[in-house]
C-alpha cells in the first residue's frame, strides 16, 4: 500500500464514522481530535475500521502515532499493508 | 429488566486498607464518627463578612485570597492551567480574587441583575474559570455548557434557561449561536474571549475585563438563592433544568474533604468538563473551597498526555471517569509504567459504574485502587462513596457518606417505585434489587427543575427523592448499581436523553419517526443507537444514512450524537402510540423481548 492508498482507506473509514468532516480543510501533521468535532470513540472506531479494511494488526501501544493523517498514513505504509 | 454495568456476582476479592501504610491520615477514618456528623462543622466554612450570608465564590477565591499568607500563602496556586499546547499558566488565590472581581463588575456594568442565567460555551480555558465565579460572586446564575454541544443542544439550553449573557469565542458563537440569535430575544449580552471586532452584536471580553475594577464587593448572599444551572437528561421530554443554590458549597466542601479525601496540600485533578455537573461540583469549587491546587488541562484525553500531567504535576489527588480508565487500560500497562506517578495517592472514578477490572487495575497498574463513588446532577455533590480509609468491593459504589439517608425502594414491574396506600416500602433484606432513594434535606440537594415544577414534585416519592437507579445493598451495607430504571442512556459517562436525539433525527426531512436507545460497548459504558423511519419517496440507502449520520452528529456534537443509525419502517409502539425504545433494545442485543401485552397490534 503506498501513501495514497493509505489516506484513501483513512478518508473512507473516517467518512463513515463522522461524515460531516471535510478532511480538506484538516492540518494533516496536526492531532484530528483536535481540529475536528470528534472525540476519542470516534478515533478508536477508525483505527477498529481501518484494521478491518486492510487487514493490518494496529497493537494498542501504537496508537499515539495515528493521531494525525500523516503519521497514520506513514504508519500504513511502514506496516507493508 | 436487564441490567447494564457492574451486577456480576463474581466475588472479586475485597482490597483490604491497612491503617497507618499512607503518610497521609484519611478525612474520615472510620464511621463510629457518623452520629456526631454535623454539615456546618465539617464544612468549616467561613460566610460573607458581616454575617452577609454564603457566597460559594467568597468561599472558592476570597477567603483564601485574603488570609495570612503564612495560612494560605499569598502566592498559593488555584489553579494550575495546561494549554492544548502544553504551556501552562499557574493563577494564585490572589489572581483569582481579582480577575473574578473584575467578571463580576463587567456584569454589574453591563446592568445584569442577582438571578438572572449567564450561559458559557468555552473550552476548558482560565476564562472559564473567571466567568464562573466571577458570576456567582455577582449572585447572577451561572450555566456551563459542554463546548463540543452542537447548535440544538445550545439552542435548547439557552433558549429554555432565559439566557441574559452568553460567554464563548469568535469560532462557537459563528458556529453555534448566531444564526439562532434572532430565536433568543432574552440573550443580550454575548462576550467573545480573543475579542470581537467585526462580530455584529457582541463584546470583546477581555476590553472589558481591563476597563474593569479589580475590587467588588459581594452582595448580601442568602444561602438558598440560585447559583447554579445544571442540564440533565430524563426519558421524556428535552434536559431537566436542575437547579441549586449557594448553600450546595456546604456540600461541596464536605464530600471533597470525605469523600475525595482533599487535604490542604493537594495537587487534585479532576478531569470532567465543568459543562458537566462532575466539572463544576469537583473540577471547580470543591477543590478551590479547601484551597488545594487544581489542575486543569484544556486538552482533550489522551494517554501519554494524561500520565505526563500526572507525572510532571504531582498529581496527589485525580478523580477521573470508567471511560477514561477504560482506555488506559486498553493502551497497555507497560505505558504506565513510562512514567512516574509516585505523587498519586488517591484516585477516584464516577460517571457510571466502574467495573471491578477498572478498580483491580489501578491497584496492580497504578499502585492504588480507584475509589469508585455515585451522585447525580440533580444531588449537586457525591452521596455513596468508597472513602480512603475504607476497604473497597471492587465494582461497588461503596456507601452513604456521612449526613446522606439512602434507602432501597421497591419496585413494581415496571421500575416504577412500588406505592401502596401513599406509603412506600423500603426493601431491608440485602441483595434484594430496587430503587436507590435518599432523604431529602441534603445542602446541594437540586431546589427545583426551572420551569418545571410538575417533574420535580415527580422525582420525590412517599418523603424520599427517587434516583432513577436500580441498585441493590449487601449484607455489609456496600451499594452496587444494577441498572437505569428509565430509558436515558449513559455514554461515556454523560447522561443522554433520548428524546432530545429523536428531535434532532425528525427535522430531516426524510425522518418520520425515530426511536433511540442505548448498547453497552466495552469503552463507553453505551453508545446511543437510533433507529429510523423514512418518510415515503425516501430509499435506505447506504448514502442516505451517512447523510443522517453526519446532520445529527452536527446539529447535536460527537458528545450527544448516535453513533449507529439504521433503518428500520416498523418501529415497536405501545397502543398509545409510544416508541419502545426497550424493545428495540432488546432486539439489538437479542435479548428476550419480555411482556410485550401492552405493545401495538398484541392482542
Amino acid at each position: 500500500m503506498n501513501a495514497e492508498q493509505a489516506r484513501a482507506v483513512i478518508e473512507r473509514v473516517l467518512s463513515r464514522i463522522a461524515p460531516e468532516v471535510d478532511l480538506l480543510a484538516v492540518d494533516p501533521t496536526e492531532s484530528l481530535t483536535d481540529q475536528l468535532a470528534i472525540n476519542s470513540m470516534d478515533q478508536l472506531n477508525l483505527v477498529l475500521g481501518v484494521h478491518e479494511e486492510t487487514g493490518v494488526d494496529i497493537p494498542e501501544r501504537d496508537y499515539p502515532k495515528l493521531a494525525s493523517v500523516e503519521g497514520f498514513v506513514t504508519y500504513l505504509v511502514a506496516r507493508g499493508a | 429488566m436487564t441490567a447494564i454495568g457492574s451486577t456480576t456476582r463474581v466475588a472479586f476479592e475485597t482490597i483490604v486498607k491497612q491503617p497507618g501504610l499512607s503518610d497521609v491520615e484519611p478525612n474520615l477514618v472510620d464511621e463510629s464518627a457518623l452520629p456526631h456528623f454535623s454539615w456546618s462543622e465539617s464544612a468549616a466554612l467561613d460566610g460573607l463578612p458581616g454575617h452577609c450570608g454564603l457566597n460559594i465564590a467568597y468561599e472558592a477565591v476570597d477567603r483564601h485570597a485574603f488570609r495570612p499568607p503564612e495560612e494560605v500563602g499569598i502566592d498559593k496556586v488555584a489553579i494550575r492551567w495546561r494549554s492544548k499546547k502544553g504551556e501552562r499558566r499557574d493563577i494564585t488565590y490572589a489572581e483569582l480574587a481579582a480577575l473574578t472581581n473584575r467578571f463580576a463588575n463587567v456584569l454589574a456594568d453591563l446592568g445584569v441583575r442577582p438571578g438572572e442565567r449567564v450561559f458559557t460555551l468555552l473550552g476548558r480555558v482560565p476564562d472559564l474559570y473567571v466567568a464562573v465565579l466571577g458570576t456567582l460572586k455577582h449572585r447572577s446564575v451561572i450555566c456551563p455548557m459542554f463546548s463540543a454541544f452542537g447548535p440544538d443542544p445550545v439552542f435548547q439550553r439557552m433558549s429554555r434557561g432565559n439566557a441574559r449573557v452568553l460567554v464563548t469565542t469568535e469560532a462557537f458563537y459563528r458556529a453555534k449561536v448566531e444564526g439562532l440569535r434572532d430565536a433568543l430575544p432574552e440573550l443580550e449580552f454575548v462576550l467573545l474571549v480573543g475579542g470581537a471586532a467585526d462580530v455584529p452584536e457582541t463584546f470583546d471580553l477581555h476590553a472589558l475585563l481591563d476597563a474593569a475594577s479589580p475590587e467588588y464587593t459581594i452582595g448580601v448572599t442568602d444561602p438558598q438563592d440560585l447559583a447554579l444551572l445544571h442540564f440533565t437528561s430524563g426519558t421524556t421530554g428535552m434536559p431537566k433544568r436542575a437547579m441549586h443554590v449557594h448553600e450546595a458549597v456546604v456540600a461541596h466542601a464536605v464530600t471533597g474533604r470525605l469523600a475525595l479525601d482533599l487535604h490542604a496540600d493537594d495537587v487534585f485533578w479532576c478531569t470532567a468538563d465543568p459543562g458537566w455537573v462532575t466539572g463544576t461540583s469537583y473540577g471547580i469549587i470543591a477543590p478551590l473551597v479547601l484551597g488545594v491546587t487544581s489542575v486543569v488541562d484544556e486538552a482533550e484525553f489522551d494517554a501519554e498526555r494524561w500520565y505526563g500531567l500526572l507525572q510532571d504535576e504531582r498529581v496527589t489527588v485525580w478523580y477521573t471517569a470508567p471511560t477514561a480508565i477504560r482506555m488506559l487500560m486498553k493502551m497497555g500497562d507497560e505505558l504506565a509504567r513510562r512514567y512516574d506517578l509516585s505523587g498519586l495517592r488517591f484516585v477516584g472514578s464516577v460517571g457510571e459504574p466502574l467495573n471491578p477490572e477498572g478498580v483491580l487495575w489501578g491497584r496492580d497498574v497504578l499502585g492504588l485502587p480507584f475509589h469508585d463513588n455515585w451522585w447525580q446532577t440533580e444531588t449537586g455533590g457525591i452521596m455513596i462513596a468508597n472513602f480512603a480509609s475504607m476497604d473497597i468491593r471492587p465494582g461497588s459504589m461503596g456507601k452513604p457518606l456521612p449526613g446522606i439517608e439512602v434507602e432501597v425502594l421497591r419496585c413494581d414491574d415496571l421500575n416504577e417505585v412500588f406505592v401502596s396506600a401513599g406509603r412506600v416500602e423500603v426493601i431491608v433484606d440485602a441483595d434484594v434489587e430496587g430503587m436507590l432513594a435518599l432523604r431529602p434535606g441534603w445542602p446541594s440537594m437540586f431546589r427545583g427543575y426551572l420551569h418545571d415544577v410538575e417533574r420535580y414534585e415527580g422525582s420525590f416519592v412517599g418523603g424520599w427523592y427517587v434516583s432513577g437507579d436500580l441498585v441493590r445493598r449487601d449484607a455489609d451495607g456496600y451499594f452496587w448499581f444494577v441498572g437505569r430504571a428509565d430509558d436515558v442512556i449513559k455514554s461515556a459517562g454523560h447522561l443522554i436523553g433520548p428524546f432530545e436525539v429523536e428531535s434532532a433525527l425528525m427535522e430531516h426531512p426524510a425522518v418520520v419517526e425515530a426511536g433511540v436507545f442505548g448498547t453497552p460497548d466495552p469503552v463507553a459504558g453505551a453508545v446511543v443507537h437510533a433507529r429510523v423511519t423514512l418518510r415515503a419517496g425516501y430509499e435506505p440507502t447506504d448514502d442516505l444514512q451517512r447523510e443522517l449520520l453526519g446532520v445529527a452528529r452536527k446539529r447535536l456534537g460527537h458528545a450527544v450524537a448516535p453513533r449507529f443509525i439504521e433503518f428500520d419502517q416498523n418501529l415497536p409502539k405501545t397502543k398509545s402510540g409510544k416508541i419502545m425504545r426497550r424493545l428495540l433494545r432488546a432486539r439489538a442485543l437479542g435479548l428476550p423481548e419480555g411482556d410485550t401485552s401492552t405493545l401495538e397490534g398484541a392482542t
